[in-house]
């Protein structure tokens, strides 16, 4: 990936035919303006990805939990919930977040107006909730059933044995694949720019609009993108290591 | 609760695993004070029977009444859990705490008693299991005979009257049997009610005060261990004894 973009890059400055760096070229006004400009849509996808990772990983919490339930009745709706919302594709759902959760609140007598923001966190949020539960299931599930059958002869209840005995094992193995996640939040997130919010991908388009120079915007977009996504792998390994290292004391 | 009935009655029990009939009419009664070793072959439903005493096990038909008290609902299965402490073949400490947390966290959570109060009976039951000094360790730190002592010692921070172990030795080193088997005796000697399975026989004779037999999910023979090892009456029974005695 890396190599084929610095191909692309080499290619675009060695010949002037189809490649115009000059918008985004830092030695000129113009181009630092612009680049400035595209730059600041940073802000606003790490804050919509850190905002709809956390409400996720409360949803999905929320969601598993009765999921392992050894009675159908009470795993039955969090099944349900799963398999629906992965059935459905962003896009539309954003669409529908957006413009038809206002007008169905409304008609129940709520009346808010959800702005691109929120109706892009809300729709990452529901989208992602359904993996992260398979996430805390297979992680939680991953405990050996004579944890909770110690925790049980010693007079815990429920509650008890998830929060000191159950999560704290399973975190180990839950927060890898769940930090995992949060790179599709982020990839996800450029979604949001087709309801007008403000991030990398909006603002890459809108400079496509003026400047007409696609090519040089998209692959700096694409960079931005890349850098965002390595970031977070590298934590992700480094967090992988840390607990297996733990896990093996 | 009453004092004076037995400590365990078990009548007409019946389990199945789908259509495994596991548990088959089982009546089995235990006074306060009494031991009893349970024995018989791999899947004869040991496990399954003790595992029905406190709960871990749900059963089909039948009576189960722990000190007078028959469980039937969450509320009376929380009541006799608080009573029945259960020491597993794999031990099942809880990895992520160490030692003294393992010990605590029942007294602390379950009883409401304070840190400092839980600490100090930690320590105690840690002394009587003869590994003070391991107190700050974490489980993996520790040999197997030292994990199952810690795992008896968890079970009697909570004060219970009952002691169940199922198959305490079988995941041991043949080297460390023995101290475990010593803390189990020693309890016994104290007047613990407690049932066991083991295929210890040597500890059966010197412990119990009855032997149980069990085969196909059912209790064939039962009797004080002079009769049960000298005149075993079944045939089933001479055939299991010959077999673990003679290896
Ligand atoms: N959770 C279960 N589901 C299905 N079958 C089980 C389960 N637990 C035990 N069994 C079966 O019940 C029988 C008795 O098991 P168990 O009580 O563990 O025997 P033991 O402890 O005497 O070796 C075995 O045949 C076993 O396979
Ligand atoms: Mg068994």
């Amino acid at each position: 990936m890396i190599l084929i973009a610095a191909c692309l890059v080499l290619a675009g400055c060695g010949s002037t035919g189809n490649w115009g760096w000059y918008v985004i070229n830092p030695s000129t006004e113009q181009g630092m303006n612009n680049i400035r400009f595209l730059l600041n849509g940073f802000g606003a996808t790490i804050l919509l990805s850190v905002i709809a990772a956390a409400l996720s990983m409360t949803i999905g919490l929320v969601v598993a939990l009765p999921g392992m339930s050894s009675n159908r009745w009470v795993r039955m709706p969090s099944r349900i919930y799963i398999e629906f919302v992965r059935a459905i594709p962003l896009l539309p759902m954003l669409f529908w977040v957006f413009y038809g959760l206002p007008v169905v609140l409304k008609s129940m007598g709520i009346s808010v107006s959800i702005d691109a923001f929120w109706g892009a966190i809300i729709t990452l949020a529901i989208s992602d909730s359904a993996f992260t539960a398979e996430i805390y299931r297979s992680g939680i599930q991953s405990i050996a059933k004579g944890q909770h059958e110690a925790a049980k002869t010693i007079g815990l209840n429920y509650r008890q044995t998830m929060r000191y005995v159950i999560l704290p094992q399973a975190i180990r193995r839950i927060l890898p694949p769940l930090a995992n996640q949060f790179i599709y939040i982020v990839k996800m997130s450029a979604f949001a720019s087709v309801i007008g919010m403000q991030e990398l991908t909006r603002r890459a388009n809108e400079l496509v609009v003026t400047e007409y120079r696609p090519l040089e915007i998209y692959t700096l977009l694409i960079f931005e993108y890349l850098v965002l996504v390595l970031i977070i792998s590298f934590f992700v390994r480094w967090l992988e290591r840390k607990m297996g290292a733990d896990e093996s004391k | 609760m009453s004092q004076s009935g037995p400590a365990i009655e078990i009548s007409a029990l019946n389990k199945w695993f789908g259509d495994y009939h596991a548990l088959r009419d089982i009546d089995l009664q235990v006074e306060h004070g009494e031991r009893i070793v349970v024995c018989g072959p791999s899947g004869s439903g040991k496990s399954t029977l003790i595992r029905c005493v406190n709960s871990l096990e749900t059963h089909d038909s039948g009576t189960i009444r722990v000190d007078g008290l028959e469980m039937r609902d969450a509320a009376s299965v929380a009541k006799v859990r608080a009573e029945v402490g259960m020491v597993f073949q794999q031990f099942n400490l809880f990895p992520h705490l160490t030692i003294l947390q393992n010990l605590t966290l029942g007294p602390t959570k379950a009883r409401g008693l304070s840190q400092k109060e839980a600490e100090r009976k930690a320590m105690a039951y840690l002394e009587r299991v003869q590994i003070p000094d391991q107190a700050h360790k974490r489980p993996k730190e520790l040999s197997g005979g030292q994990q199952q002592r810690v795992a008896i010692a968890r079970s009697l921070c909570m004060e219970p009257k009952i002691m169940l172990f199922d198959e305490p030795t079988s995941a041991l080193d043949p080297e460390m049997i023995a101290e475990v088997l010593d803390v189990i005796l020693d309890l016994a000697n104290d007047g613990m009610t407690m049932i066991v399975v083991t295929h210890e026989m040597g500890f059966a004779r010197k412990a119990a005060d009855r032997m149980i037999f069990m085969d196909h999910g059912a209790i064939v023979e039962t009797g004080t261990p002079d009769v049960f090892f000298d005149a075993p009456k079944s045939e089933r029974c001479r055939t299991f004894l010959s077999q673990i005695l003679h290896h």
